[in-house]
This record gives structure tokens, sequence and C-alpha cells, in this order.
């Protein structure tokens, strides 16, 4: 009898996979709506604390079976506790703890959940999470957590984005921009979007249903009209798409000039950082990868700041190849040259090297004499040109401020800014966009308008998808109340 | 009163409204011995409220109807006194056909049909009510006392059922247009646990047409080109001297005695506590709701050929009868308007339609059936409808075979049933285009080609018909072909034909195809451009027309019409029990729990249910087959 069992319930999950098929992402979801999924909830290096957290039916059991401490499973909801995480196998102490016990459904996820609160750094904090999926969690994937809130209705997805966005901000801006759509920014605009587009739809409509009636006909220009509005106003949200990148993951920034020519101190300055070494040898800085800085307001990813220092390593082709891969992944490049001296072959090489790219040109060490001139520069090129000295700290605002000219340049800077800070959001815009030139297209070739409406809920349905709100016979409703109709 | 046993029927329907006559002719046209009860044999397939049939979704409803093998299309063909295709100016999508009825001819032919029927009994009775065994019905007692057996019986109370007529400050018992009204029924079906609810319409006036000033309107004649709505409806029939409408307006002087009479207007006064619809208000309700409008149009309309009667269109009101006659007076050519009949609002009793299933069989009571307005709709077309389905499917069950439906994408009536079962109602429903989300699908043009098929299935659609629909959509398929193979040269005479349509001049030949895709050529001009004759038939014409023209955008739906077969696919166990799903919301959960959804696609279209319920619900279902699998 086990065998033929065992073969119908490898036949159903066979058929239940290949239906996820048919139904996509949403779906597949729910293919592991009821595990326990665990992770690192705090950026990977960053702080003395770690959170690892944990959130399903089995959170408190796993949890418990590495826990030193109370007995999890029996302590009330909402209370923390101290005590140590221990390998079961080795039954070795792994790190000293403070640990949440949080039940459904007053959580985050709306399931049970726990926090465990570390003190190690980065390999403590996985060795935890390592033990947590050997003992029956899965790893959860990027913003499953927040995933699950909105699949338990806890925030809607406008909603749910913003969160991730915000446990990712780098910067006090990034926090504001979240704010603001977790406020509703990004929501009032696509809502106002919407009702446009639902005002124009119900006036066809009225059209369409009660032709005996003397309304305006909804003329094809209008409508035309209207389309072209709304994909203008997308248009500026899809523009601010590429800052809200910027925003969420901080702006790729090479720091690039030939050895000894100020970068480590550029870096210093910019990490507001004096622990680093700053002296006439080259090379003498930490060995980190990355860093995140906030420059008014505009987060930068320094990239490869070990590698900054290392330029003047025995082997120089280490360094070059080094500069060309970080200026390869940078958004920005901040190309520094040494005025007391005159241009090199290397510093030409670079020149070359970063034209097409965003960049800043600054002539370091102006104080030390001024072979090379802003004026010799502006020759070779348009970017912006900052002459300072960084060590004296001179001129250090006109470079700030460059940074953030270049940025958000024909972007009010306004803190009410409303930015599309991810892809799904950026997608689904772009989509209803589509199809708003969709209208326009139909109207240039002369289709009936109750044809061309199509193209127009199309956008209003998609648009409707970014904010995951769906109110069946909104258009109905707005028939209704927006005409005086009746027999 | 003492009960005697009457004959035995396959199916009994009560009610010979517009939803009753449909459903007993479908059923004894499937070959069910079929009873007919009606409170009043003189107010079958009656209208009592205006008298036209048709217009946006409802026009297509008619289509659909005779593609079907109902009535309502041959009837209104045999009885209009007027015709006129309204939205000719707009896409395919959304024409449709409207007819005037002589609303006594209506009624006698219908009531001539049924009574030359085969398999059909009609008669005047009250039914009082319903014999249920074992969650079946088996059948009703009258109100004369007879017991009347059958396999299935289908309800058609209309606005009958504890139906109150108010005018003014006067309220009345009665069913529409002064008719008995259908009391015990309704308390009988509470009493077997259905949950009804009171819904509110009413009707305008009728005034004299004798005095009329219609020198002081706006005549509205019908269309010289001959149109039906019967598929088998012959152009050399097409009635030549049409009757006209006419329009005319409210002023200022009508809404401030509106306005000046609010506490005598039921409506406000709180007199009435039924729903009425938001598509059909009172006049005193426009007045209130729309304050800044200075004037409401009001159409005149004859209520048939050999009677006087108008009916005041678009100004229904229950104010008491001393305004009703200001109102109208103070109407530009009804001052001196003689009133024939007053407006009255009535009040009656329908069933919360999520109580049936979408053959509009009970959930709770097998093989009984209820259709038409008392299941919350408003409109002949949609109880017809609904009438017709709920016929086939009475008929159906007494030959233990399976149900009928039609879905979204197959028909209007689907659209009507499925948001009726599935949404509920808090109004008397409408149907509208709007409500459909494949309407380039839904067309007023191509019901046949979407239906004839089914009715031939089902019986209703007899073997000559239906070779001449096989005949038809052999030359479709035969004209979109040659339309291919033709070519357009850029002849000089093409190009002044462009030049007069507003198009770019052509450099090459083209097909008759592509050629016809630019705006505003016509078939009609491939064919004398070519110098070939493609099609002769104007409907076919149009059906090769539409399906080149509108390519694009049928494509678009039908994509969309994809994605909810496979949703419709995902069937949900009828046994599911809703609390054992943990993480549903209570919201969703009652939703559920009340509607029992049959399908995915069934439980998305239900308000007040999000994605995560929906993927809670599908990921449980699959869950629930696993563990069922192992269980064993």
């Amino acid at each position: 009898m086990l065998y033929p069992s065992l073969f119908f319930v490898v036949v159903e999950w066979a058929l239940f996979l290949l239906r996820l098929f048919y139904v996509g992402e949403k779906m597949a979801q729910v293919l592991t709506q009821f595990d326990t999924i665990a992770a690192i909830s705090t950026p990977i290096g960053e702080g003395g604390i770690s959170i690892v957290r944990l959130s399903g039916e089995d959170a408190v059991a796993i949890a418990n079976k590495l826990f030193k401490g109370a007995d999890l499973t029996k302590v009330p909801s909402h209370t923390i506790h101290y005590g140590h995480i221990v390998d079961p196998k080795t039954k070795d102490v792994v790190d000293e703890t403070m640990v949440s016990v949080l039940r459904a459904p007053k959580t985050f996820t709306r399931e049970d959940m726990v926090e465990i609160n570390c003190h190690g750094g980065m390999i403590v904090t996985n060795d935890i999470l390592q033990l947590l999926l050997a003992n029956g969690a899965r790893m959860a994937d990027p913003g499953e957590f927040t995933k699950r809130a909105f699949m338990n209705g806890r925030i809607d997805l406008t909603q749910a984005e913003s969160v991730m966005d915000i446990v990712r901000a780098k910067t006090d801006k990034s926090r504001q921009v979240a704010m603001t759509q977790l406020a509703g920014g990004l929501l009032d605009k696509i809502r106002t979007m919407r009702q446009e587009l639902l005002d124009t739809m119900a006036h066809e409509e009225v059209n369409i249903d009660y032709p005996e009636y003397d309304m305006d006909d909804l003329t094809s220009q209008e409508m035309k009209k209207k389309a072209e509005e709304v994909s203008k106003q997308i248009d500026q949200l899809l523009k601010t798409a590429q800052e809200g990148k910027i925003i969420r993951n901080g702006l790729a920034t090479a720091i690039v000039g030939r050895p000894n020519v100020g970068k480590s101190s550029l870096l210093n300055y910019l990490t507001q950082d004096d622990k680093a070494i700053v002296t006439d040898i080259a090379g003498t800085t930490r060995d980190t990868l990355e860093e995140y800085v906030s420059v008014k307001g505009v987060p930068l990813k320094l990239i490869d700041t070990a590698g900054i220092h290392h330029t003047e390593d025995k082997v120089e082709k280490i360094g070059v190849e080094r500069s060309k891969k970080a200026i390869a992944e940078a958004d920005l490049v901040l190309l520094l040259l040494d005025a007391s001296q005159d241009l090199t072959d290397e510093d030409k090489n670079l020149l070359n090297l970063t034209a097409n790219k965003k960049r800043i040109i600054i002539l370091n060490k102006q104080d030390l004499g001024t072979k090379i001139s802003q004026e010799m520069i502006r020759e070779i090129t348009d970017n912006p040109i900052i002459v300072t000295s960084i060590l004296k700290q001179e001129n250090m605002d006109a470079l700030e401020n460059a940074i953030e000219q270049l940025f958000f340049s024909g972007i009010e800077n306004s803190q009410n800014q409303i930015l599309v800070t991810n892809q799904r959001q950026a997608g689904l815009l772009a989509k209803a966009k589509q199809s708003l030139e969709d209208v326009v297209n139909g109207i240039d070739d002369a289709m009936p308008l109750d044809l061309v409406q199509i193209d127009l809920k199309n956008a209003w349905d998609t648009l409707g998808e970014i904010t995951g709100e769906s109110a069946p016979d909104e258009l109905i409703t707005q028939l209704f109340s927006q005409f005086c109709l009746g027999k | 009163m003492k009960t005697y046993e009457s004959n035995e029927y396959d199916v009994i329907v009560v009610g010979a409204g517009h939803a009753g006559v449909e459903a007993a002719l479908a059923s004894a046209r499937m070959g069910e011995k079929t009873l007919l009860l009606t409170i009043n044999l003189d107010m079958v397939a009656f209208m009592p409220c205006n008298p036209s049939v048709g217009g946006p979704a409802k026009g297509t409803v008619v289509r659909e109807i005779d593609a079907l093998g109902g009535e309502m299309g041959k009837n209104i063909d045999a009885t209009y006194i007027q015709m006129r295709m309204l939205n000719t100016g707009k896409g395919p999508a959304v024409r449709a056909l409207r007819a005037q009825a002589d609303k006594w001819q209506y009624h006698e032919r219908m009531k001539d049909t049924i009574e030359n029927e085969p398999n059909l009994t009609l008669r005047q009775a009250v039914a009082d009510e319903l014999i249920v065994e074992d969650g079946v019905c088996k059948g009703l007692i009258t109100n004369t006392g007879a017991k009347y057996y059958a396999k299935s019986v289908v309800l058609t109370t209309g606005t009958a059922a504890r139906g109150k007529i108010i005018i003014g400050e006067l309220a009345y018992s009665s069913g529409p247009n002064n008719s008995l009204p259908s009391v015990k029924l309704p308390e009988n079906l509470e009493k077997l646990g259905f949950k009804l609810r009171r819904f509110k319409t009413g009707t305008p006036p009728r005034v004299d047409g004798n005095t009329i000033d219609y020198s002081k309107t706006q005549e509205e004649p019908g269309d010289k080109e001959p149109r039906h709505f019967s598929y088998t409806s012959k152009d050399s029939d097409y009635l030549e001297d049409q009757m006209s409408c006419y329009m005319t307006y409210t002023n200022t002087v009508t809404h401030d005695i509106i306005r000046a009479n609010l506490d005598r207007a039921p409506m406000f006064s709180g007199v009435i506590k039924g729903v009425g619809p938001r598509y059909c208000p009172s006049i005193e309700d426009k007045v209130v709701r729309f304050a800044d409008k200075d004037r409401h149009q009001i159409f005149l309309e004859p209520e048939g050929r050999h009677t006087k009667e108008i009916y005041v269109g678009d100004f229904s009101t229950s104010m008491p009868e001393e305004v009703q006659l200001k109102m109208l007076h103070s109407v530009a050519g009804l001052e001196k308007a003689e009133l024939m009949r007053p407006g009255y609002a009535i009040e009656y009793d329908v069933i919360e339609p999520w109580q049936l299933k979408h053959t509009l069989e009970t959930k709770n009571i097998k093989h009984l059936f209820t259709a038409g307005q008392m299941n919350g709709t408003s409109g002949y077309e949609e109880a017809a409808g609904q009438g017709l389905i709920a016929g086939i499917n009475a008929a159906l069950s007494a030959q233990n075979k399976p149900g009928f439906t039609l879905q979204r994408d197959e028909a209007y009536i689907g659209v009507l049933i499925d948001d009726l079962v599935t949404k509920g109602t808090n109004e008397p429903y409408r149907l509208l285009t709007s409500r459909a989300e494949y309407r380039l699908l839904l067309r007023h043009d191509n019901a046949d080609l979407r239906l004839t098929e089914k009715g031939h299935e089902l019986g209703l659609i007899s073997e000559d018909r239906y070779k001449e629909f096989q005949d038809k959509k052999q030359a479709i398929s035969q004209a979109m072909e040659a339309i291919k193979k033709v070519t357009i040269h850029p002849t000089d005479e093409v190009q002044e034909y462009l030049a007069s349509v507003k198009q770019d001049r052509l450099n090459t030949g083209v097909s008759g195809a592509d050629f016809l895709k630019r705006p505003r050529v016509t078939f009609d001009a491939v064919e004398k451009l070519s110098g070939e004759t493609l099609a002769t038939d104007r409907y076919v014409k149009e059906q090769v027309e539409i399906a080149l023209k509108y390519e694009g955008y049928i494509k678009k739906e039908k994509t969309l019409v994809d994605r909810l077969h496979r949703l419709e696919s995902k069937k949900i166990p009828v046994d599911i029990d809703y609390n054992a799903i943990p993480s549903l919301a209570t919201e969703a959960r009652q939703k559920f729990e009340k509607i029992r959804p049959e399908s995915i696609a069934q439980a998305e279209r239900i308000s007040g249910v999000n994605p995560a319920d929906l993927a809670i619900l599908t990921a449980y279902i699959q869950q629930g087959r696993i563990a069922k699998v192992k269980n064993k």
C-alpha cells in the first residue's frame, strides 16, 4: 500500500509544481507559505549587534533547540530573554544573546517570530543562522518577511516595499523617502492618477450605456489629452526611479587617482573617520571593501576603498587593474589630480578611462602650487572641477555641492519628493505608460473610443497593481456618482 | 385550505413575467411536461414599466436569448412600433438595438405562443407553499388548494412577493400594476431558511397622448435601415410605419415643486425602506442628488399602437398624486396633460442571490430554481436571460443531467448571473456594458456565433436554423480567406478613395485584408476596388470587417480570457471547510463561507477578498489534495 500512495504524492506534487508555472510569482510564495524562514536582518558588517530573525509556525520551537536559558516554548509572547546559543551537536557555546519571542498575530508577519540579538560579528551571526537552518528553518528569500506580512494582509504592497527599503536605507535621505512612501506618498500619487483615468473612463462609459442622454460626448481629443497627461506624470515618476534606486543602494562611487594624490584623505574626509592613517606613504588603510557615506543627503557607496590605498603596491599592474574595475562599477567617479605637479601619463590615462562616466575632477594640493590649472582641465572636459586642498579642508563645500547637484539636477530636492525606489514599481509604471501610449496610438488610428478604452482600463488596472489595492465595481460606482441617470 | 392532489409535471414555473415565460418555454421545448402558473392570465409577459426592449448590454442579452432558442427576440420583432440602433458612432462592441414595444401586443403574442406550445400548460393560480422533502423540492401548493408534484420548480415572483405600492401618503399591498401580491410564498421561503431582503423600484405616470402639445417637444423617429433582434427575422418584415417618441425637459419650476414637497415624498420621509437602484432614480431623487442641474430629460413613449397612453420616461416618482399633477404640468408640452395612471414606487422581497448556484438552482434546496427580478435584478431583458437559464437547468435537472452555465467571456447572461451569485447585489441590478470585462468579445453582432451551438446541443435550436447558422459560419471563413488573397493595387481609383477617407496613398499593392485594416476603409470598398465579390450577406461582411479591423484589441481581450480560463479551471472542493484554513482574514473567511465559490476565478471576484486570501486558499486546496492522497 505504501508504494502506490507515495507514487500519488509524487505525482500530485509534480502537478502542483507544474501549475505554479501558470500562476507565477504570487503562488510561488504560497508554496512556502507555511514553513519557517530565517535571515540575518541587520546589514552585514555593520553595527556591534546583529539580529537573526525567524518567522513561521516553528519559529519558537526551532530557536528553543539552540537556546540555553528559559524554555522559549513556555514564555509569554512579546518578552525578551537572556541566554546562550549553543550548537546542539557539539554543545559549543556560539554566542551570548538576547532572544525575543513574539507570537502571532501581533507581529510583523502575523506569524510566530523570534529575534535573536547577538553580539558577535559577521562570522558568529552567520554561524547562528546556519544552526537555525540546520534545525528546520529555511533561508528566507530577499524580502520574504515583508512578503509574508503582505500575504497575511498586514500591509499593502506599496507599504511592504517601502518597509524593505527602510531596512536597507543607508542615509537620512533614504529614510525620508521611504517614510514618505510608507505614509502613502506614492500611494497618493498613484491614486490621483487612477482617479483621473477613472473619471475619463466613466465619462466614456456613460455615453455608451446611456446613449439617449444629452450628456456631452467625450471627444477623442479629450481622451488623448488625458492619456498624455497621465503618461507625463508617470514619466516623472519613472525619472525618479533612477534616483530611487540610488537612494536604496547608495550611489556607487569610485575614488581614483594615481598614488599619493590624496585618495585616502578624501575617503577619510567623506567617512569623517580619523582612524585611518594618513601619511605620505600610500597603502596604509583598513582593509574594507566598501563604505557608505552621506553627502548632503546623497548616499554614496564608496567602492573598493581598500584598493584606494593599494595602488602603490609593488606590482603596479594590480593597482591599475583594480582602478579599472572600480571605474567600471561606478555610477560616479571622483578623479583626483595633483595640482602641484605636471599632468602625468597615468593622469591622462585615468582621464581617458573615466571620460564616459559621471565624474567630478578634483584638483588637490592646490596649496602646494598650481602646475595644473582649472582652465587646462576645462579644455579637456565639461565635468565639474573642484580646486581644493583636502588635507586643509579647503573648498570642500564646493565638492559636496557638486555631488548633490550632479544627481538631483532637474529634480526638486524637497523632502516631499516622491521617488520610485524599486524595480517592481518601476516596471508596472512602465507598463501603464505603454498602455497609455496605446491609447494615443489607437486614437491616432481613428479607433472607436470604446475600444481605446481597453488600453485605458489596462493602464488603470496596472496602476492599481502597484498599490495592491483592488476595488470591484469602482467604475460603476464612479458612473453613478458622477452622472445623473434614470428612467 | 383543504388541499387536493392535482397533476404531476416535470417542471413547474411560478410567474409568467419575462423570466417565467422564457423558463417555461425552454423547459417545454426541451421535452419536459411543464406547468406555468401566473397570478393573472392577463399579465403574461406584461411590461409594467417602460414599453421598450433592448439598449446597451440589454439588447445584446436579447440577441443571446435568441441564439439560445429563447422567445424574447422573436416576440419583440413581431410587436415593436419603433426600432433604433444606438451607439452607431461607436465601436462594434457597444452598438445596441432598442425597440419601442406595443406592450399589449407583446403580451398577447407571448401568451399565444405559450398557449400553442406542446408540453406547456398555462394556468392562473397563486403559489403559496413549496413541497420540500429532505432538502429537495418536490412541488407546490396553490391558494386554491391544488397540490402539484414536479421534478423541478422555478420561482419567478418579480415584484409581487409581498409587494407594496406607495404613492405619497398612500400605501397598499399590491403586485405590479395593481395585481395581486404574493404573500404566503415569501413567508414560506423564509421558513425554508432563505434570506430575503426588500428592494424598491418605481414607475412614472402615464398621460393621455391627446393632451400633449408635441410642438414643444423634440421628435425621435425610428431607423430606416432594417434591423432585428432575432437572427431568424427577415428584412422584408421590417416595419415601415413606425411610431415616434418625443423628448422634453423638466425645468426649475418642476424642481421647485419637487423641493417644496419633499416632506411628502416617501423616498425621503422614510416611508420607503427598500433599496432603490442608483441607475434608475426617481425624479425627486435626481433633483436632490444633482441639485446643480437645472433640467432633466424626459422621454414620451407610446405604450402601444392602439392606446393613447403615453409613458413619461425618466419621470419615475412616488410623490402624492396632487404633486405629480403639478410636476407634470410644469413641463413643456405637458401643461395640459391629463394624468391616466399616477407613478408609484413598489417595494418587494428579493432573495439574496448568493444563495444560488450559477445554474440558478438554490444551494440549500435541490431542484428549486429562482430567476428574474426576485434575484435582485431590474429590467425585462435581465429577467428573461435568467429565466431561460433557470428553465434550461430545471429541465436538465428533471432529466438528471448536469447543469448548463455560461461564462463571463461567453455571454452577458454569464456576466449577469456570475455577478449575482458571486457579489450579490445591494440594489436592483442592471446590466451595463462596463460590467463585462470582455465586451469586445460579447458583441451584439456575434451572439449567434457565440451561442447557437450551445442552443442546438440543448435542443432549443431547430435543425433548419442550425443549418443556416453553419452556412453563415462557412461564408465568414470563406470571405476571410478571399479578402486575404485579393490584391488592391495603387491605381488612381484606389488613391482617390484613400484620399476621400483621409488615408495615405498606397505605394505598392496590398492584400484586401491589410487594406481593410486602414481606418475608415470598408469591406464594400475592398470589393469595389478589387472588382471581386467576396461575400453577399451583409452580416458576413460585418464579421470579417470587425475581425480584421479590431484584431489587435480582440487579441488583448483573448489574452485576458486565457488567464480567466486558467483560474476557472482551479476548482474549489464543494465540501471545503473554511474554518480549517488558519491564515484567512476573517472577512474573506465569512465571504467564502457565504458564497462558497466554485473556482479560484470566482473567489477572486468576490469583493473584500485580497490576493493574500486567494493565495492562501489556493495553497490550502493544493495541500488538501496532497493530504487526502496521503491518507489513502
